[in-house]
């Protein structure tokens, strides 16, 4: 089967995947948004656990890192394979970060008692617990997310460097871009829900 | 005719040789052809097993009391039979089977926009239907919670439960790649001068579908993770105990659940609009209100969830909201049965096979439909809600409509599929065995329902006796009558006489081409002038 | 078939792009601490839905695409919303 190389085809495909994610977030965001609004008051002591200033440093980290990538469509589509390069090993630095970051908050709230079903935790209100629940599905599906988001970028850098993909065919790129936009999107909207609660 | 030429030249997808051999040639094929047999061979193998526990419900309810199970077991076989019948047969149905197949040759293209991915669609569908089994032979025992997985039981049953619901999870994922398949097909491969309003009924259904596996599925595929969270981490998303609210895992299950019927019934709307000019030798009556009707239902069926939970302990507002949608959303479906039967005035109908499964479909669905109406009303729904009412509901609804609609397009496309005719007397007499056994399985209970049988207990009252045992026949004849149609079609398609390019005299792009079609099935893409069932020529 | 993808986003657009989020960020953290009573969650939630759009429309390129993407992603966005619109008719009416 020798069909032409459609492009665009490959962008509607990865924006309709795009969607699909969002629905999948979706039904815990509806969770979420439940929740907050049967225990109001718990959700804004419990918010206050988490540490405003990694979740606005994890922020900016992902913003910058959806602009490198973006910036890479750019140099892709000016030939500079080089800037390309750089600039997508700087997002995967960058989703290093957000990792490593979440890393330390995750073992700050496990080192605490705060994980779903420990002892402590299940002492404290009904609120808490869902609050709680709440945060380590949703940035840990989040991060499942940059996981897959890394190893994608990966790939696209390694078909880069083998002149697989090119300033003639960058699709895969921008689709790699697309996914990772999401993951910020995602946390565009966690940021404010879990740690600007006040 | 010209194709006989072709037909020399070019070997059929069933005959082609490629790099794989046997098996392997199959199922490691990207042909969207082979594809859709692998679906439609699957999908068989499954719907005989969902037939046979079926039918070992009606053993036990055949007379009051312990027959041949008790109320455990009982729970899992119908526990098994839902997840195996909607998970596994009918909301993949129609898409993966006919879709798969005709998709491409309805538009004109040589394929899927993504034939590797649909491959691996089907693989991931098997990789489901391994797990669901392995729930059955390991651990704690089948799953007891019905395919609904309600919370809290689901997370306090000592059953087998995360293999099933992982199962339901992967087969979601399956269904997401199919609808984002042909969404792109559809937006990218349509024959030149093929613009939206000159695709044949089938794809556009296909294109609403697919819309709804995309964005309903993933819902539900994060619920039954939540359900796998309360199992093993105690998140408390739905236990009360933990400021869990139980109601919400039944919204976020129905936000998919309501939506995958309209997955199950708009392909095999689609079909039925295939069929029914092609038999009254006419153009189909308002083919715009119908694609209109399809878009309609397609996006109102998501906001009509709630009336599966009229009693669950909603709000009044939510109550009435939803039997508002609900009531709206028949319109749509309304619309079309009209159109059909239009179609078929002042027609000179050619009485075919397919053409007695298509009208029988829309006297099933008819019935189906309008008991949905009492079900949607909220002053009759709390007295028939969780009673056999429902149960016969949504069986003249989903295997009435998507049934008897895969069972019409089965006896349709069967000659372009396999090359070869299937013997129509036989044909006929299995359509009539199991039309008459389906009625009087499935009418009997709108009656035990009203009369205040439940659901999903294998034991009832005395005075529903006689009702069960009308039901428990009728299924076994509806039975008899699905083997005479199988082993008949199986029969034709190995040695039934050889079938030409357009038996039927259809119009649309798949009868142009021979049958069986080649691997590419178009050794020109053709440039389309005219709409679909143009009969004037 | 390649279709007009001749639109390359300079890099200072995406510079300018970043600064306009990261400066919504910072506002999105102060207003946290000024007490807006009720309109909180809906002051943050909103600059939330500005910080999306932009990147929406810029990093994702919706903004040079064909409409298609765009009508998609509304449409999308519609269905999501009224999907929790109506999942409160029963929460907030309990």
């Amino acid at each position: 089967m020798h069909l032409h190389r459609d492009d665009t085809a490959s962008k509607i495909g990865m924006w309709l995947f795009i969607f699909t994610e969002i629905l999948l977030f979706g039904g815990l965001f509806i969770v979420y948004a439940v929740y907050r609004y049967e225990n109001q008051a718990a959700f804004h002591l419990a918010g206050e656990e988490l540490n405003v200033i990694m979740g606005t440093i994890n922020t900016v980290v992902l913003l910058v890192s959806s602009m490198t990538i973006a910036m890479a469509i750019t140099a892709m589509q000016r030939g500079n394979k080089k800037m390309a390069i750089a600039l997508l090993y700087i997002t995967l630095l960058l989703a290093l970060i957000f990792m490593v970051n979440k890393y330390f908050e995750w073992g700050a709230k496990f080192e605490h008692g705060i994980f779903p079903n420990s002892e402590y935790l299940l002492s404290l209100s009904r609120g808490d617990i869902l609050f709680f629940g709440l945060y380590f599905t949703m940035t840990g599906l989040h991060a499942f997310h940059i996981v897959v988001g890394a190893v994608f970028i990966g790939f696209v850098i390694y078909y880069i460097k083998k002149d697989r993909l090119h300033k003639e065919n960058w699709q895969l790129l921008e689709n790699a871009g697309l996914y990772w936009h999401l993951v910020d999107l995602i946390w565009i909207f966690l940021f404010p829900l879990f740690y600007l609660i006040h | 005719m010209q194709e006989n030429l072709h037909t020399h030249q070019e070997p059929s997808y069933l005959e082609y040789e490629g790099k794989h051999k046997g098996l392997g040639a199959w199922i490691f094929s990207t042909d969207h052809k082979r594809i859709g047999l692998l679906y439609l061979y699957t999908i068989l193998v499954f719907f005989g097993i969902g037939v046979i526990l079926g039918l070992l419900m009606k053993f036990e309810l055949i007379a009051p009391g312990h027959t041949i199970m008790g109320p455990q077991t009982y729970n899992s076989i119908f526990t098994l039979h839902g997840v195996i019948m909607i998970f596994v047969v009918v909301i993949p149905g129609l898409p993966a089977v006919f879709g798969n197949f005709f998709l491409p040759l309805q538009i004109g293209a040589p394929d899927v926009a993504f034939p590797k991915l649909n491959l691996l669609s089907w693989w991931i569908y098997v990789t489901g239907i391994l797990l669901v089994l392995v729930s059955l032979f390991t651990g704690g025992g089948a799953p007891d919670t019905g395919w609904t997985f309600y919370a809290p039981y689901s997370f306090e049953t000592t059953t087998n439960m995360l293999p099933a619901v992982l199962g339901a999870f992967v087969l979601g994922f399956s269904s997401i790649l199919t609808g984002l398949n042909f969404i792109v097909t559809i937006h990218r491969m349509r024959a030149p001068g093929m613009d939206w309003f000159k695709m044949p009924l089938f794809p556009w259904t296909l294109y609403g579908t697919g819309w709804i596996q995309l964005l309903a599925t993933p819902i539900v595929g994060i619920t039954l993770l939540m359900i796998v969270a309360e199992r093993t981490l105690g998140i408390g998303f739905f236990d009360p105990d933990l400021g869990g609210d139980p109601i919400l895992y039944q919204h976020l299950f129905w936000i998919y659940s309501h939506p995958a019927v309209y997955i199950m019934i708009l392909p095999a709307m689609g079909a039925i609009s295939e069929i029914l000019p092609t038999f009254a030798r006419k153009t189909i009556f308002g083919y715009k209100a119908i694609v209109i009707s399809t878009i309609m239902i397609a996006f109102v069926g998501y906001f009509v969830w709630g009336h599966h939970m009229f009693t669950s302990g909603m709000s009044g507002t939510a109550l009435y909201t939803f039997s508002l949608l609900t009531f709206i959303v028949a319109i749509p479906s309304a619309i079309k049965v009209f159109n059909w039967i239009s179609t078929l005035h002042k027609a000179s109908i050619n009485v075919q096979t397919p053409f007695y499964w298509a009208i029988s479909f829309i006297f099933v669905f008819m019935i189906g439909g309008l008991s949905g109406l009492v079900l949607g009303s909220l002053a009759t729904d709390v007295h028939v809600h969780d009673t056999a009412f429902v149960v016969a509901h949504f069986h003249y609804i989903v295997f009435g409509g998507t049934g008897f609609a895969f069972f019409a397009a089965l006896h349709y496309w069967f000659p372009k599929i396999y090359g070869r005719m299937y013997d129509s007397g036989w044909a006929n007499i299995g359509w009539m065995v199991m039309f008459i056994g389906f009625n009087a399985l499935y009418a009997p209970m709108f009656y035990l329902g009203i009369a205040g049988m439940s659901r999903r207990y294998y034991d009832y009252l005395p005075e529903f006796h006689s009702g069960n045992i009308i039901s428990s026949l009728g299924a076994f004849v509806m039975a008899m009558g699905i083997v005479i149609i199988i082993v008949n079609l199986v029969r034709g398609a190995r040695h039934g006489e050889k079938a030409e390019g357009n038996p039927w005299g259809g119009k649309t792009l798949e009868w142009t081409v021979p049958s069986p079609p080649p691997l590419e099935n178009f050794e020109e893409i053709p440039t389309v002038t005219k709409g679909p069932y143009d009969y004037s020529s | 078939m390649s279709e007009e993808k001749h639109h390359i986003t300079p890099y200072r657009t995406h510079i300018a792009v970043l600064l306009a989020l990261i400066f919504l960020t910072v506002i999105t953290v102060a207003i946290t601490w000024t007490d807006l009573g009720v309109w909180n969650t809906t002051a943050a939630m909103l600059i939330a839905g500005v910080k999306a759009t932009l990147v929406l429309v810029y990093f994702m390129h919706l903004k040079f695409d064909q409409k298609i993407y765009t009508y998609m992603v509304l449409l999308v966005l519609a269905v999501f919303a009224a999907v929790i619109v109506l999942t409160f008719f029963d929460y907030l009416n309990r």
